[in-house]
């Protein structure tokens, strides 16, 4: 029995949260409505006639139901279900007396109300355990009292607390009252795993009737009373503002209320770098329908200028960071010219462990490879929305955002309100990917508000969405390796950097596992704004280095699972060099399981595999991809996965999140790419820009989790880069034909 | 400006609309059945599928005065208590991710299965196509039609 105090993140724990977390959230009832388990479905039990705030992650009922809050933002990655699936768990309550409600922003309550690094589960992992352990004891507590018998002596099962040698028993809801007003106790026991009863068991999506009924849960479905629609017109290009613009047409449009520009944020603003945003004048048309104001949209006259070079101070996580946007409209043929000619001088040294120059002279060959990959929109299927109610003293803020933490004081900076007059509400969210981790839309929207003295929806078109940034970087990198004469791998050399900003993890594997090492990078600016993009510089970063070793096992003539446990075998027994910042072992691990269970070594006729293994966000996955040819046409028919992400909380979920990483991987690897002419960028909707489909996604898709205890880790993220490695060395298989500049179709030739 | 009575899940209701209005946003802000996804609004995605009568299409590039006395039927609408065999089967596989394509998806197989009841993988791969997931849900999603395909069999 693992004793925890409950010190860690107290305030969650104070009594009398009902302000904080209840009255908050019944007093909205589109989130109400938002309730995420069926309504009908509980209306047969009836609803308790009282709740009793037990902390801020759970309230129960006097019939025993239990009310758990979801604090974190739900893009698709599960956290709604599987969050409260913890708290649950501990409390020892079965998972059918649970309704969950998604927690407002609530910086007093919770910590890392954000969704991003794939930390959701791994840094609410303790708090998690420790509210519903809490309530447990607190629930033991007060039958203790009642029954007067020593606490020790209670045992707490199935929402039921009972007291053997007496015989007494009575529900969660009997003794909810009495246990809401005792102390929070100093220190708490946590189950022991084995005891986890929810937690390493399936459970179906909480929002799953409402997604397939066509229930209100989106920002998008937000309706209220008197609510106008607004969209905005942005620049054109990058490297351009607004000079002026004629809304005389648009404003006499049917449904049209008003057009104004907005600012976004002062020159003098201090912003953290989730504030960035692209354009930050932009013109507002308001009217009643969406459908109004695009059409009154497109009547607008603006008028466009050239940006100068400008720098943007930053702050990220404390440390100040300077972001230079020089002026000019960029081209892609240049980006390409201005990335190979950096990457053919010497970069900066980030890393360096033993002789590299010497190896590479006495090497008996010598593999050079490079690689690059483009700018990719995030292309969420929920556009960008907000929506925002602000008065003179107060503004209230509903819609999907990953970080709604971080934009609350910019938004309060903006409207010129103390940040506790600013309320944040989450719905579930079309998708994320890292583009809602840039909240610029959520201070448009309440701009917008503040200056039409009305509740705003803000709606961005697919075009609108797609044209206008923070889209994942374009990356360039030229790996060298060194064999001696027996085919070992003496050095590794690794050059990489991007368009703003370099892929390299220097620290990563293969570092660590090669005597001689050298890792270099350098950047270069621009002025399209780039961020977070699901597993940021992995995501390319991870398929060139999984080729690039590839190319190695086949010039080593050896099989490519081998020569990387190899490598590991070494970086685990004899590391090289300091900071490596991975465990060999359970890197290994995965390549192990994925061997055993794709059937590795086994040649089937027709059948052409390609492995690869990657690790990020504390989390190691390994792939096999299975390609078959058929008309001429690369098939991939099976993808063969294994993760070590700790203990899997919601397996089913868990699977499925892993299978939509290699589909993403496969299609962005495949089809996707912005690109720029004379700013512009080429692709502002689906018809030109390629997303995988039904029929090339993948026949099946096998998950695999290795089983340990070790606390959970990231898995948002990690099954998606490394997928883009095996698809290439698949491929090559498959055809013959060596895959280094994304996106492969582009390059890809006949077969046959 | 012009008044249409629409049949929208079997009841008919009146909107007055500028006639080039597309179904999606006559839907989403006229009738508050905010199911019907905005997706793209170029009929590449699928985000928007509605019913009109037994076909599959694509709510953004249908103008309300295209309707005429066409049966509308939207997600909210395709059965009375989201227990369509594909409702079921989506939930039995859980399917979604983040669940905004979902019920274009499930519109679009419904359709596929009232005209083909026992599809074959390359017939729900052509049948689907138009319909993106962004979170890489399609295996599930073809399971789920295949599922939902048996049940309706049996």
């Amino acid at each position: 029995m693992s004793i925890i105090k409950t010190k860690i993140g107290r305030r969650a724990f104070i009594q009398n949260t009902s302000l904080a977390s209840g009255g908050l959230i019944l007093g909205f009832s589109f989130l109400n409505s938002c309730k995420p388990k069926q309504v009908e479905e509980m209306a047969v039990r009836d609803m308790p006639k009282e709740w009793f705030e037990i902390n801020g992650y759970l309230k129960i009922g006097d019939n025993g139901l239990v009310t758990i809050m979801s604090p974190n933002p739900e893009i698709g990655q599960n956290v709604r279900t599987s969050m409260p699936m913890i708290v649950a768990d501990e409390l020892e309550i079965d998972w059918d007396q649970v309704i969950v409600e998604q927690a407002p922003l609530n910086t007093n309550l919770y910590s890392w109300q954000v969704a991003g690094g794939s930390r959701s589960i791994s840094s609410s992992w303790q708090s998690l355990r420790m509210a519903g352990a809490t309530a447990r004891h607190m629930l033991k507590e007060a039958a203790a009292k009642a029954w007067q018998v020593p606490v020790g002596e209670i045992t707490a099962k199935g929402g039921m607390l009972a007291h053997e040698a007496s015989g007494k028993s009575a529900g969660y809801g009997d003794m909810a009252s009495a246990a809401s007003l005792l102390e929070v106790p100093e220190e708490v026991e946590l189950k022991e795993r084995s005891e986890f009863s929810i937690i390493g068991t399936s459970r179906k999506n909480v929002d799953g009737k409402k997604i397939v009924t066509g229930q209100p849960l989106f920002g998008i479905d937000v309706q209220r009373e008197g609510m106008l629609i607004a969209t905005l017109a942005h620049p054109p290009a990058f490297g351009m503002k607004l000079k002026s613009f004629d809304a005389e047409t648009a404003k006499q449009m049917p449904g049209i209320r008003d057009v104004f520009s907005i600012k976004l944020y002062d020159d003098d603003f201090k912003r953290g770098a989730f504030h960035h945003t692209a354009f930050n004048e932009v013109v507002a048309v308001l009217g009643e329908t969406t459908w109004q104001v695009m059409q009154a949209k497109k009547s607008l006259k603006v008028e466009w200028e050239n940006t100068s070079d400008s720098v943007v101070g930053m702050t990220m996580f404390g440390n100040e960071m300077k972001v230079s946007h020089p002026a000019g409209l960029e081209n892609t043929t240049d980006h390409r010219l201005k990335m190979e000619e950096l990457n053919a001088r010497k970069g900066r040294l980030v890393r360096k462990d033993g002789n590299p120059e010497e190896a590479f002279k006495n090497a008996a060959k010598i593999i050079e490879r490079s690689y690059s990959a483009p700018f990719l929109a995030h292309n969420t299927m929920e556009p960008m929305n907000f929506f925002a109610n602000v008065t003179d003293d107060h503004a209230e803020l509903l819609g999907p955002t990953q970080t709604p933490e971080f934009m609350e004081p910019a938004i309060a900076e903006r409207l010129g309100l103390p940040i506790e007059k600013v309320d944040i509400m989450l719905t579930r969210q079309g998708g994320g990917f890292g583009r809602r981790l840039y909240g610029h839309f959520m201070v448009e929207a309440a701009a917008i508000s503040q200056k039409a003295k009305a509740p705003v929806k803000l709606v961005y078109s697919r075009e609108d969405d797609m044209s206008q940034g923070m889209y994942r970087p374009s990356y360039y990198a030229t790996y060298r390796a060194a064999l001696d004469t027996e085919n070992n791998l003496t050095a590794l050399h690794v050059k990489a950097g991007g368009i703003p900003e370099s892929p390299l993890f220097a620290n990563r594997f293969p570092a660590g596992a090669v005597d001689n090492y050298l890792a270099e990078d350098w950047t270069i600016d621009s002025n399209i704004t780039t961020g977070a993009f699901r597993a940021p510089r992995s995501n390319f970063i991870a398929g060139a280095e999984q080729s690039f070793l590839d190319e190695v096992a086949e010039v080593a003539g050896k099989d490519p699972i081998q020569l990387r446990l190899d490598l590991l075998k070494r970086a685990q027994e004899n590391p090289v060099g300091e900071n490596n910042d991975y465990d060999a072992g359970r890197y290994a691990g995965v390549l192990e399981l994925v061997k055993e269970k794709s059937n590795w070594g086994t040649n089937q006729q027709g059948l052409h595999r390609g492995v690869s293994a990657y690790f990020c966000h504390n989390s190691y996955v390994a792939q096999v991809l299975d390609i078959t040819i058929e008309n001429d046409k690369p098939i991939v028919q099976k993808v063969t996965t294994a993760i070590d992400c700790g203990i899997v909380v919601n397996p089913d979920a868990a699977t499925n999140l892993a299978e939509g990483g290699v589909i993403d991987g496969i299609g962005n690897a495949m089809y996707g790419a912005i690109t720029f002419k004379d700013g512009v960028p080429e692709q502002n909707n689906f018809d030109k820009y390629r997303l995988i489909r039904h029929s090339e996604a993948p026949k099946s898709i096998e998950t695999h989790f290795v089983q340990n205890d070790i606390d959970p880790t990231g898995l948002g993220e990690p099954p998606f880069p490394p997928i883009m490695g095996a698809l290439a060395n698949a491929l090559y298989k498959a055809t013959g034909q060596r895959h280094y500049h994304q996106p492969f179709v582009a390059e890809r030739v006949i077969v046959g | 400006m012009a008044a249409f009575a629409l049949n929208i899940n079997g009841k008919t209701q009146e909107v007055n609309v500028d006639p080039n209005t597309p179904m999606l946003w006559v839907l989403r802000d006229h009738f508050k059945l905010v199911g019907t996804k905005y997706g793209c609004g170029i009929a590449q995605c699928g985000a928007c599928t509605i019913h009109l009568g037994d076909s599959a299409v694509r709510s953004c590039q249908l103008p309300v005065s295209a309707v005429a006395e066409q049966k509308i039927t939207t997600i909210e609408g395709l059965s009375e208590n989201g227990d369509h065999p594909v409702q079921k089967a989506w939930l039995e596989v859980d399917v979604p991710q983040c669940g905004y394509c979902q019920a274009g998806q499930i519109m679009t197989a419904a359709a596929l299965l009232k005209r083909n009841p026992s599809p074959s993988d390359t017939e729900i791969e052509t049948a689907m196509n138009g319909n993106i997931c962004r979170c890489g849900t399609y295996t599930r999603i073809k399971k789920a039609v295949k599922m939902a395909a048996d049940s309706e069999l049996s």
